[in-house]
């Protein structure tokens, strides 16, 4: 295969960045996408070229790592991370657009790589129970309904990368943070704490500049993991109880 | 030099409760005064770095990806084994003990791995308390499945995301350290030195991977859960930033390395498809559960197979070879990865490949489906499946998948000692980079089950032994073994930068992926490796005058990352293959063709090589000093492995 590649590239965080055309040839159907940026890669570094910079790391899909927001998609044609991608999804001669997760809470570091540190301080204000190591039940005395264990385990499939938010009109994260709070409001472990974590991942989440959500649902239909919008719809219920029922004095 | 082990006397199940109650505790006011560092944040750092947080200490955790959530652990897939016997099926701890020493083709040591298969059973419980959501039964309790080298069903799993759940449970425990003040974060910096002082380690040095900063942290003890060096084969089923770096560091300043040539080859990986392949998909062993590992009986049907004339179901039942059921009926399908692996090779050596390429065998669920259901093995494996038919374009519902072995795990790594620390006192190694518990082959659900042991359980008492026993003092940057080091580091960065030749990182790394998959993978020969041995130290020395990295330090320079962790990668080639010509002997992973029974099976030499090969690093160019550690077998006895 013949592609155009239109990439935007940025030397880092204060350079304006711009889209610079590379052409590329010999391209193999069996190539993932990101095989075929090493490719690119390859070939500039031989002509002293500064290679093109993205996230990547397991190239299995599930780390979250990878990013690229391919022709308009976060992750591209298909409902699945980037390394997941195989150039048989493109035709021979095609120009194909690549651009870094745009979100002002996602600022790019350089080239395709952005920073996404917000998610994990989104974590940090509640998605998690609090029990220390040691110390707690046997894991049979808890017993859960395989339904409500199943809908938990769809929750907290989230791979944390951040294509809801490239997808989202808003630049919400509402996807990724209703997905923990879920996660955790479905199992009686994570009960305690529920209205403590709702509010306070909700509040971390506005702080770090997300946009609010519309109901477009872009971020549902972009999700490589297939998280359900049901998801914010139950954050957003677990929200309105904590706030109206507040333990915070 | 002598390697004490530190193995507590006294009976085999006694052993950690009494080592727990001989070890010194820090009095909990005085933890606040320790500073702990924490390199990696997979499940063994993690699991360490908020244990160590949430009993006082002040923690530093390291990580090079942009988020402690993203370190590798997260792709294991089947499962996490433990000795609950929730199935009623005959497990205890004894018999997780023995199945994985035995498993271990008795390389690894009895006390370790007793100890491992003791607190297995914590390890879930803590993971159910943080959340994890493992899959459960219609009566809310929690399931478990087979895993190979075992004949009851011990291992708990989140569909095929065990990995990924078990980390983010560990992480969220360390999230929440964060919030709470006692762990700062670092993601984005790599470690590139151990600093010791009066033979203590006291520090690291780091490179900040957006900046390029290089920069020195002071603790009373450092832990590397760095991982393993899998990608020393280029092709691996490692995550692409996977590397040696961290514990190779160490083992320069003075950490054994001990058994690197023990690495597992993985049976049922996707197969290589064409040169451009940067990473091998492994397609979890809980498959074979379900799935029959089979070729055709005749080199003339799999020719047919392989030029496209005849399809896989076009082969009738009779003409079908499902050669791990023939040749192992007791464990059928599920031996251990080493065998089922070699046993691929074997048929495909024959000329009994299924894939165009000819390295590939039929893992074949039609009868499975045709006994269970489609909808049934859907609930089980359904990411497995979607993954396989995203990276070949084929649905294995309707066609068996295709697989052929891939460089998995390492069991070799730094030696530690039963308390996992190295033999530099204050520098402590976890999870897949220590050595301690799998022997010459690990089984499968094992991993898991170790990097959260060491985390969770063992570390946070052992660690509190060596810090009771060091004074509360402040430890700062200030001592010139930091300057020192730092300036090795930046000398060393500067040069890789200057030397601006012809041929990419790449390029040499798959040039020393090739020679290692050729001459030290699945399997082994004297020739082969004093070939092999030969060839690295040429492509060491082009790699030093040739490379080609550009940019400059001070930026994210992705080029300049990969060249020093490369550069790591070649010396630790050259280990490994001193290290398996060195042990004459087949075992496990490691198989000499030299040494085999008439069946072809693991010839062992108890006799002369029931030891731990310790490395012990010299200078630049010198050959390493090998450290024996003896093992001793009290409670079980060395036989030959049978899975028939």
């Amino acid at each position: 295969m013949k592609l155009t590649l239109k990439i935007w590239r940025q030397k880092n965080a204060s350079d304006k960045g711009g889209f610079v055309t590379y052409p590329v040839d010999g391209i193999s159907t069996d190539m993932s996408f990101l095989e075929m940026l090493d490719v690119l890669n390859e070939q500039l570094t031989e002509k002293g070229e500064d290679p093109v910079h993205f996230d990547h790391d397991c190239r299995e899909g599930i780390c979250g790592m990878c990013s690229l927001y391919i022709n308009g998609n976060p992750h591209g044609p298909l409902q699945t991370t980037t390394c997941q991608l195989h150039m048989r999804s493109f035709s021979d001669g095609q120009t194909i657009t690549i651009e870094p997760w745009r979100a002002k809470a996602f600022p790019v570091v350089k080239d395709l790589v952005v920073n996404r540190s917000a998610f994990d301080r989104i974590i940090q204000a509640g998605g998690y129970v609090s029990v220390n190591t040691g110390g707690v039940p046997d894991a049979n005395e808890i017993p859960i309904p395989k339904r409500i264990a199943d809908e938990a385990f769809d929750a907290a499939t989230c791979i944390g990368c951040g294509a809801c938010v490239a997808a989202c009109k808003n630049a919400s994260a509402m996807l990724f943070t209703s997905a923990k709070i879920s996660q955790l409001a479905l199992l009686p472990q994570g009960r305690v704490e529920r209205k403590e974590r709702a509010e306070k991942m909700v509040a971390q989440m506005d702080a770090e500049g997300f946009g609010a959500c519309t109901n477009t649902g872009a971020c549902a239909a972009e999700c490589p993991k297939g998280i359900s919008l049901t998801n914010i719809a139950r954050m957003n219920r677990e929200y309105f109880a904590a706030v109206v029922s507040s333990e915070n004095v | 030099m002598i390697l004490d082990s530190k193995i507590p006397a006294g009976p085999l199940a006694e052993k950690w409760t009494k080592h727990k109650f001989n070890s010194k505790l820090v009095n909990p006011a005085n933890k606040r005064k320790y500073d702990v560092i924490v390199v990696g944040t997979g499940l063994a750092g993690a699991s360490a770095a908020a244990s160590l947080a949430e009993l006082g200490y002040n923690v530093k955790a390291f990580c090079f990806q942009d988020s402690p959530r993203r370190a590798h652990s997260i792709a294991a897939q089947g499962g996490i084994n433990a000795a609950k016997n929730y199935q009623n099926d005959g497990d205890s701890v004894f018999r997780l003990f023995y199945d994985t020493i035995k498993g271990g083709d008795y390389r690894a040591r009895e006390a370790n791995v007793y100890r491992l298969a003791e607190v297995s059973v914590s390890i879930i419980d803590q993971c159910v308390a943080q959340g994890v959501p493992f899959a459960r039964e219609y009566g809310g309790l929690l399931a478990n499945r087979s895993f190979g080298g075992a004949q009851v069903s011990r291992t708990f799993y989140a569909r095929g995301q065990t990995g990924q759940q078990l980390l983010l449970g560990a992480y969220s425990a360390l999230s929440r350290q964060v919030a709470n003040g006692k762990v700062k974060l670092y993601p984005r910096t790599e470690m590139m030195d151990v600093v010791t002082i009066d033979g203590h380690a006291r520090g690291i040095v780091t490179r900040n991977l957006i900046t390029g900063a290089i920069e020195t942290h002071a603790g009373h003890a450092v832990l590397l859960c760095t991982g393993g060096y899998g990608n020393v084969f280029f092709l691996s089923t490692n995550a692409m930033g996977s590397n040696v770096t961290a514990a190779w560091r160490a083992h320069k300043k003075g950490a054994l390395f001990a058994n690197p040539c023990f690495t597992q080859i993985h049976p049922t990986c996707i197969p290589v498809s064409g040169d451009h392949q940067s990473k091998l998909t492994l397609m979890s062993e809980s498959l074979r559960n379900d799935g029959r590992v089979w070729v055709p009986k005749t080199v003339e049907t799999s020719e047919k197979l392989r030029k496209k004339q005849i399809k896989p179901a076009d082969i009738k039942d009779e003409d079908r070879d499902y050669f791990l059921e023939r040749k192992y009926p007791s464990f059928g399908n599920l031996v251990p990865r080493d065998v089922a692996s070699r046993n691929a090779k074997y048929v495909c050596d024959e000329g009994r490949g299924v894939n165009e390429t000819g390295e590939a065998v039929f893992l074949d669920f039609r009868d499975a489906i045709a006994r269970d259901s489609e909808d049934a093995i859907r609930a089980r494996y359904g990411n497995l499946f979607d993954m396989y038919q995203q990276i070949t374009g084929e649905n294995p519902y309707k066609t068996p998948m295709m697989i052929y072995p891939a460089v998995h795990y390492t069991m070799g790594g730094l030696w530690v000692d039963y308390n996992l620390m190295t033999n530099i006192p204050g520098l402590y190694a976890l999870g897949e980079a220590n050595f301690s518990d799998h022997g010459a082959n690990r089984l499968g659900a094992s991993a898991l089950m170790q990097g959260l042991a060491d985390g969770y359980f063992v570390a946070p008492y052992t660690i509190g032994d060596y810090l009771a026993q060091t004074p509360p003092k402040k430890v700062d940057d200030s001592h010139p073994a930091f300057a020192e080091s730092l300036a090795n580091v930046k000398s060393a960065i500067e040069k890789l930068l200057k030397i601006n030749g012809s041929k990419t990182v790449d390029h040499f790394h798959k040039r020393l992926g090739k020679i290692m998959w050729n001459e030290c993978g699945m399997a082994r020969t004297e020739e082969g490796l004093k070939k092999a041995k030969a060839e690295i130290k040429a492509l060491k020395k082009e790699f030093w005058s040739d490379v080609k990295v550009l940019g400059t330090n001070e930026e994210l320079n992705q080029s300049l990352e990969k060249a020093n962790r490369v550069a790591d990668f070649i010396e630790l080639g050259e280990l490994m293959i001193d290290d398996a010509l060195n042990r004459n002997e087949s075992c496990g992973g490691h198989f000499r063709e030299e040494y085999q029974t008439p069946e072809g099976e693991a010839l062992r030499d108890d006799e002369n090589y029931a030891y731990v090969a310790a490395w012990k690093y010299l200078g630049e160019n010198q050959e390493e000093e090998l450290v024996k550690e003896p093992l001793e077998f009290e409670n079980v006895k060395l036989t030959q492995r049978s899975y028939k």
